[in-house]
């Protein structure tokens, strides 16, 4: 079992990225559960979903403690959440960021999303779309196929520039 | 197809690919979507739904019951106190005979003002005359809601059903969903009772006391006789489309000590604790009931029992421990937990097996175990 936690803020897309992600599992031939965690969520407040990859039907609907890798679709949020919380040692952290965070014991990657989106101009409600670049992304880093990824991304929205702003994580993502 | 689907789209994907004539219904959290749902299904046409967005939950139900004894599928879903707003009428669709559907996504009971998941909402329901079935993974959510239709409508039944979710647990959750197509795995509705409305008629409703008794024996005799329908029904499903459902879900039990009793989303992530304790050594089982109403005959003899209540009946206890100790004659270890959405794992459930107590009551998150 492969466990994920993504941080964002309320409205970024967290939820949406968890869809993703596991519907790309789940076409990679696996089985997965996305869940958001909904306590008192609002727009801009920091929030996290959780997806579950695994080779057999996944009977766990607890909350994910010991993720093996975390996802911060917001570098700010790390000023107020601790977003390492009970990651497994050597655990992967991709952060949404122009540059590399540094944190001892764990595999760094980033890759710039807001700049992407905001080079394809994939913004909606004058936010930056995320959630389908991180796709790109976590295909890079070998959690999901990228053939999976596009399909994923093309049945659930009809702009093409998703998928491209996916190939552009993809190729920039600094691993 | 593979799709991903939470369990209340689920149950919306399932009601489209049954297509009630009548649907009436009131949002409430954490049900919404599938409201939701079916209202974008009829505004683009895919479901010819009679849609009635009522104004409360006992206007849902009256709503159904009208259109149900003129002898059309109907569904509706609710939650928490939607559904305790209902309660006078859903009594009477049972009374009436009715097949209704409904899902009820388990939320718990204010106040506190909570939206989390519990199961006392629904077990307040369970004297009403409805069937009662709690479901633990998308795709069950769906399953189980065909099935609720074909069962509901059945000659040997025509009772309602309430297909049972977690809220937020399960309601909320994405998973892989395999739609299907029903065929004729659904007969028509064909009500021996229902009224015509293009030839008006007033009988008399009130019935003495000897009719009622009788009434209330005929309501008792088809939920007896439903246990056959639901055994043909589940045994045709798996036929036709693959997947394996009983009364009873059980887990490793036949060589074990102790067997731990639970419902919905908690019931499925005790295999998870069940498979830590054998590798510990421990013959430990798990049952996940889905039917409650009817009520199944279990068969826990020599065995601890371990039941995980999501309700209370204060001053009593834990409702499925109790029916259970009722049943088995003899006491169980009744665990309290996951009440308003309380956080429960499977380390928590292995611990409740580990440390059990028979015959003993422990409030998970009140109580330590020792």
């Amino acid at each position: 079992m492969y466990e994920i936690r993504i941080h964002s803020r309320g409205g970024q897309g967290g939820v949406t990225a968890a869809r993703l992600l596991a519907l790309s599992a789940i076409h990679d031939g696996k089985y997965a559960t996305a869940c958001p965690f909904y306590g008192a969520e609002r727009r801009g407040a920091p929030v996290v979903s959780f997806v579950r990859i695994d080779d057999s039907p996944i009977k766990i609907y607890s909350q994910i403690k010991k993720p093996d890798m975390v996802i911060v679709l917001d570098a700010s949020v790390m000023d107020v959440v601790d977003v390492l919380l009970g990651l497994k040692e050597g655990g992967k952290v991709l952060v949404n960021s122009t540059h590399k965070k540094e944190f001892a014991g764990f595999s760094s990657s980033h890759v710039d999303l807001t700049g992407i989106a905001l080079r394809e101009n994939l913004v909606v409600a004058g936010g930056p779309i995320l959630n389908t670049p991180v796709l790109g992304a976590l295909a890079k880093m070998g959690i999901i196929s990228v053939d999976s990824a596009k399909k994923s991304i093309r049945e659930m929205f009809s702009d093409e520039r998703n998928v491209e702003a996916a190939e552009a994580a993809y190729q920039e993502i600094q691993l | 197809m593979k799709k991903i689907a939470t369990g209340n789209k689920a149950v919306a994907e399932a009601v489209k690919q049954v297509q009630p004539t009548v649907i009436a219904a009131y949002p409430i959290t954490p049900q919404t979507e599938i409201v939701e749902q079916i209202a974008e299904f009829v505004s683009s046409g895919e479901l010819k739904s009679r849609y009635i967005p009522v104004e409360s939950e006992h206007s849902a139900m009256a709503a159904c019951i009208g259109a149900s004894i003129t002898g059309v599928r109907t569904f509706t879903a609710t939650s928490s106190h939607g559904l305790l707003y209902m309660h006078e009428m859903t009594n009477w669709a049972a009374g009436a005979r009715l097949p209704i559907v409904m899902a009820n996504v388990n939320r718990s009971i204010g106040p506190g003002w909570n939206i989390w998941a519990e199961h006392t909402d629904a077990m307040q329901e369970r004297d009403t005359g409805w069937l009662q079935v709690y479901v633990s993974s998308v795709q069950e959510a769906y399953d189980a809601t065909l099935m609720a239709f074909r069962i509901a409508e059945h000659n040997d039944v025509l009772l309602p059903v309430m297909v049972n979710l977690d809220g937020f647990t399960l309601s909320h959750i994405m998973q892989p969903l395999d739609t299907v197509e029903t065929g004729d795995f659904i007969p028509p509705v064909q009500l021996p009772h229902a009224i015509d409305p293009k030839n008006p008629a007033g009988y008399g409703g009130l019935t003495g006391p000897d009719q009622h008794f009788k009434f209330r024996w005929e309501i008792e005799r088809s939920m007896r006789d439903s246990v056959q329908v639901i055994r043909e029904t589940e045994k045709d499903f798996e036929r036709r489309f693959g997947r394996k459902y009983d009364f009873t879900e059980d887990y490793r039990c036949e060589d074990a000590d102790v067997v731990i009793v639970a419902m919905g989303t908690l019931g499925k992530e005790a295999e998870v604790a069940i498979d830590l304790l054998r590798k510990e050594g421990i013959k430990a089982g798990s049952i996940r009931l889905r039917w409650l109403r009817p009520f199944p005959k279990l068969n826990l003899k020599g065995k601890d029992i371990v039941v995980i209540d999501r309700d209370y009946s204060f001053g009593f206890g834990g409702i499925l421990a109790k029916s259970i100790e009722a049943q088995q004659k003899t006491g169980v270890y009744s665990v309290i937990a996951g009440l308003g959405g309380q956080e429960v794992t499977y380390e928590d459930i292995a611990d409740f097996i580990r440390k059990r107590r028979i015959g003993e009551e422990f409030w998970f998150g009140v109580n330590s175990h020792v």
